[in-house]
């Protein structure tokens, strides 16, 4: 066997480095370019349309589509930027938590890549990613500690992050489907298309929030107990099923609209409500949203408003950095590079379950 | 002028060659699940065994099976990234011509005419199937496949000395490599277009299913 090579070096530039990050975690090829703090590029692929009529993501649907967009949406990005790849300081990877055959696209480009240019590669935290892309806003980084609310078709998580490169706790997460998954099931109960966020959205315009009052999953006191910042949709999602049926089995009309805008308002009104308790209970007055589902409307305005009742100061980045995307990567790359962080070991693999305590790989 | 090629349609198995043919280093792992984990230190040792720079390399070899796919993906992706990173073309090589220019170059130099299959894994008690009728100049002449098919089913082999075949484990980055260069040498070039050979695993939805007796 061959002897083992040298490590690939250090970044010398540790004030403000050139980092190259890939997201390829579920259904989205992204590719960012960041400086330092300063967002150069962010270029998605999104594979959505092919899941559409399946009615979800399909995995190894997923990790083709990231394979076929991977040289594109390379390519794109470094144009975007303006920048030689020769002149990248880094490339931080998504290696976890997320669909492993999907992740694995990403890992095996990231390190060819890197050792292609002899730069040394960062193993990093999806979730936490989601945490870094706040850094690359108009108004700066965040104030930590903050509490971040994670929402996306594959998480529902709370963390408290006092710091994004060694201190991020997770407080509670789903402990069964995440909500935007539940978006996306209850659509199809009321017969609407993939992806259910935005047509629960539409069709929820109208419609009365507290027409049907649906259940709000692990919010009574016994439940609060033992799952304090934890959330459930899936009882919500079968009490939404419930409640169609029993009206279609009678030949009733479904008041779409009323069933859209309370299911909404169920999820909406569990996820603020926890975040907002998180912020009280631990002093943190900050609160900082991402994930996909940030995109919802009721969900920016319900946030705003307890947000300002409770004194809390709202952070909601701009939407393509809330989805997943390459440069909230890279933006906690670069982080953790400017924080003096060492380079991951170069023999890293895909961890789906990767918690999110764990910020990177070392 | 160096070749690096990158095979995970078996194991990992990556290479360097030089334009004249010549084997500069290869490192290969014969575990079939941790592509990812091993596929960077691979590129690296060859480098470093071959004393070659990445800059140094001017085509990259990328087997596009057939294999599982996971693993498959993992060096294609960093095939195709380390093309990206150093602005060179990537040369998409079928794997089981790799596997059969090998069997080939046992049996004697030159242009070759004797009939082959090559038979690789599928998984699901499948396989990987290619026929094949020689060798000219250099590349495996293929008449058949690579196809996937339930061991039982195989079609009866074609072409002269039909009673060949190799059931193969593993793939030579080395092969590829000689593939690729006599493949480039004779001007054919590939789309790039993995070979999985299956669709995904996947059944249209029939709607929400009822939780209400």
């Amino acid at each position: 066997m061959s002897t083992l090579a040298s490590a690939l070096p250090e970044v010398t530039n540790r004030s403000n480095p050139l980092v190259l990050g890939i997201e390829s975690s579920c259904d989205e090829t992204g590719v960012g370019i960041v400086r330092g703090q300063q967002l150069l590029a962010n270029v998605i692929s999104s594979s959505m349309d092919e899941h559409a009529r399946f009615g979800g993501v399909v995995p190894e649907v997923a990790a083709r589509a990231h394979l076929e967009a991977l040289a594109p949406t390379l390519a794109e990005a470094v144009a975007t930027a303006g920048v030689r790849l020769s002149d990248i300081d880094a490339v931080a990877v998504a290696c976890g938590p997320g669909l492993a055959g999907a992740l694995m696209v990403g890992i095996g480009a990231a390190k060819a890549l890197a050792v292609a240019l002899n730069k040394p590669v960062y193993a990093v935290n999806h979730l936490v990613g989601h945490v870094g892309a706040d850094v690359l806003g108009p108004e700066g980084p965040f104030e930590l500690p903050a509490i971040a609310l994670l929402v996306s078709g594959g998480h529902t998580s709370l963390l408290l992050v006092r710091s994004m490169v060694n201190d991020v706790e997770l407080l509670g997460e789903t402990i069964d489907d995440a909500a935007g998954e539940a978006f996306d099931k209850v659509a199809r109960i009321l017969g609407l298309p993939y992806p259910g966020g935005p047509e629960i959205d539409r069709a929820a315009a109208g419609g009365d929030p507290a027409a049907i009052r649906f259940p709000r999953g692990l919010t009574l006191p016994k439940d609060l107990a033992a799952h304090r910042y934890d959330f459930s949709f899936s009882g919500l999602k079968t009490a939404v099923a419930r409640w169609v049926e029993i009206r279609r089995d009678a030949g009733d009309e479904i008041p779409v609209a009323d069933v859209a805008a309370s299911f909404r308002e169920a999820v909406v009104d569990v996820l603020t409500a926890k975040a907002v308790a998180a912020c009280v209970d631990l002093g943190v007055p900050r609160l900082l949203l991402g994930g996909g589902v940030t995109a919802n409307q009721r969900l920016r305005q319900v946030a705003q408003e307890r947000a300002r009742t409770a004194g809390i100061d709202l952070r909601i980045p701009e939407f393509s950095l809330c989805t997943d995307n390459g440069a909230m990567i890279a933006a906690l790359g670069a982080q953790l590079i400017m924080s003096g962080a060492k380079a991951s070991p170069l023999d890293f693999g895909a961890d789906s379950t990767l918690p999110a305590t764990r910020i990177f790989v070392t | 002028m160096v070749i690096l090629a990158i095979d995970t349609s078996a194991g990992t198995s990556v290479a360097l060659v030089a334009h004249n043919g010549e084997v500069l280093a290869t490192h290969d792992t014969l575990d079939t699940m941790r592509h990812a984990e091993v596929v960077g230190q691979a590129i690296m040792n060859v480098l470093a065994d071959a004393g070659v720079s990445a800059s140094e390399v001017t085509l990259v070899a990328g087997g596009v099976g057939p294999g599982p796919f996971t693993g498959l993906r993992v060096g294609l992706a960093a095939a195709v990234a380390f093309a990206t990173a150093r602005g060179i073309d990537l040369h998409p090589t079928v794997s089981h011509d790799a596997i059969a220019r090998g069997w080939f170059e046992q049996q004697g130099s030159g242009d070759l005419t004797i009939g082959l299959r090559v038979v690789t894994d599928a998984r699901r008690k499948e396989v990987y199937w290619s026929d094949y009728a020689g060798l000219t100049s250099g590349i495996p002449v293929r008449l058949t496949g690579p196809a996937v098919a339930k061991p039982d089913d195989l079609p009866p082999p074609v072409g002269e000395g039909s009673l060949n075949t190799v059931n193969a484990a593993a793939v030579s980055a080395i092969q590829l490599a000689l593939v690729a260069r006599a493949e480039q040498g004779s001007g054919i070039t590939r789309a790039f277009q993995p070979l999985y050979l299956r669709s995904p695993d996947v059944t249209l939805s029939q709607g929400p299913k009822r939780v209400s007796s």
